[in-house]
């Protein structure tokens, strides 16, 4: 059967961890090669490198970062962040990454998601929803935002989903810009109504911050996948113990 | 020595052969990405990968003369190693968008999984073995693996079929007939156990060399 996913995050700037694993014996905390290799030992099924690097001639770091994460861990991994074309795609595919995440570029030019399922295969293409709930009306929606929640778009984050499932997305890496940093939880809500909505998998992200959120996100709200960032980071909670917690509960976890 | 073997990959056109030759790099041999027939029939293993689709892929061997040079080498009884899409070519068929024709080599078609699923069949699952067979040499049953996949291969021949893993049906994850291996899964992705594959196949190859 196949297992239900567990995968951290971590936030990259030219080519160096700058949120991930705050070990006090790191020898390299910024080393993304070190911190891949913790989480791999870790048994965490998938890592998403998201990329904050602001300048573009800096770009070519984060490359040479998948490119080395690529030789020496050999679990899938995804980087996301920045990706405006297919040319910013296949760069990031040619280092060994397994997958791209498109956001705002998307939301911007929706065929990008078609090009890029056409040139990489639909395995290959994660688009990422930063979902708002809208306040008011009877009936609960949300909303798609992008430049990490700041900006509206008018798109509903529910048919945003089934656009991008039809473009060729392979997967929805869905946050709540809701529940994002506040440990209260995932929008279990909002990943089941998504999930509902779409036959590929989705990954739920924001908001986790105890055990119980995995199980309730991964069972209620039927995600594929659980994505963390801080909560793994800061060591309050490990891999491990999400993972011996969800099989307790009968949530079928590679372990 | 095992450095030296010429382990061919066989690049179609259609994806990225990267990550898998740096599975191989891993386990002590340099194999070479090749779309030259001589390349591949001058070689000690022939590996075919593939992460796009069935009828690019098809279409991909099929413009550079490739179908031909891999028939020719399984002919020859040269170690072959097919990976996701690698497998499901070796097969007659596909319905992927459309009908395709596949290599022909291994009884069978490609289906895509059941409507009521979610798809693509996205990752670790485990492989419940059928039989024995170097290639999961070491490797407990119901070991897990990576898997990317939306397709899926269905054969009425049971002897072909090694390992299967359950996804609304059981289907064949890891497939053999003589020199021709292949597995659905994507084994540089795999941690130990696809790493260790990747060992159990080049060790075999080494073994078959004339005068070893």
């Amino acid at each position: 059967m196949l297992t239900k996913r567990i995968i951290p995050c971590l936030d990259v700037k030219d080519g160096r961890v700058v949120k991930g694993v705050q070990f006090v014996h790191l020898r390299d905390a910024g080393d993304p090669v070190e911190q891949a290799q913790i989480y791999g030992e870790e048994a965490a099924d998938e890592l998403v490198f998201l990329d904050i690097t602001a300048s573009h001639e800096q770009r070519g770091l984060t490359l040479e970062m998948a490119r080395r994460v690529a030789e020496t861990v050999f679990i899938p991994f995804t980087v996301g962040g920045g990706i405006g074309s297919v040319d910013d795609m296949r760069a990031i595919i040619a280092t060994g990454a397994d997958k791209v995440s498109i956001n705002t570029a998307a939301v911007r030019d929706p065929d990008l998601i078609t090009q890029g399922a056409r040139a990489f295969g639909s395995n290959a293409v994660v688009v990422a929803i930063d979902a708002r709930r809208c306040v008011g009306g009877s009936q609960l929606t949300w909303e798609t935002t992008t430049h990490g929640g700041r900006r509206r778009t008018g798109l509903d984050a529910i048919e945003w989903a089934v656009e991008c499932e039809r473009r060729g997305a392979g997967e929805i890496l869905l946050t709540s810009m809701d529940c994002d940093g506040t440990k209260a939880g995932y929008d279990v809500e909002l990943t089941k109504t998504v999930a509902d909505a779409v036959s590929i998998p989705v990954i739920a992200s924001g908001g986790a911050g105890a055990l119980e959120h995995f199980y309730d996100v991964l069972t209620t709200g039927c995600a594929d996948a659980a994505l963390v960032a801080s909560l793994f980071h800061f060591r309050e909670m490990s891999i491990a113990q999400v993972k011996t917690y969800l099989a307790g509960r009968g949530v079928w976890v590679r372990r | 020595m095992i450095e030296r073997l010429r382990i061919a990959i066989v690049d179609a056109g259609i994806g990225n052969l990267r990550s898998v030759q740096k599975g191989f790099e891993h386990v002590g041999v340099s194999p070479v990405p090749t779309d030259d027939p001589v390349v591949i029939a001058d070689a000690h293993a022939v590996v075919l990968p593939g992460v796009a689709s069935f009828g690019d892929g098809m279409a991909g061997l099929r413009a550079r003369g490739l179908d031909s040079a891999i028939l020719a080498v399984i002919e020859r009884g040269v170690p072959f190693l097919g990976i996701c899409v690698g497998l499901q070519l070796l097969f007659g068929s596909s319905e992927e968008m459309g009908t395709h024709r596949g290599l022909g080599i291994l009884p069978g078609q490609v289906k895509r999984f059941s409507a009521s699923l979610t798809v693509p069949h996205m990752g670790w699952n485990q492989l419940e073995q059928q039989r024995p067979h170097p290639l999961l040499a070491n490797i407990p049953d119901g070991a897990f693996v990576y898997f990317a996949n939306s397709y899926h291969a269905v054969t009425d021949d049971e002897s072909i079929i090694v390992a299967t893993t359950e996804y609304g049906t059981h289907f064949p994850s890891v497939v053999a007939r003589d020199n021709v291996w292949a597995i659905q899964f994507h084994p540089e992705k795999s941690q130990e156990t696809g790493l260790t594959m990747l060992r159990n196949f080049v060790e075999n190859v080494y073994d078959r060399l004339p005068g070893h």
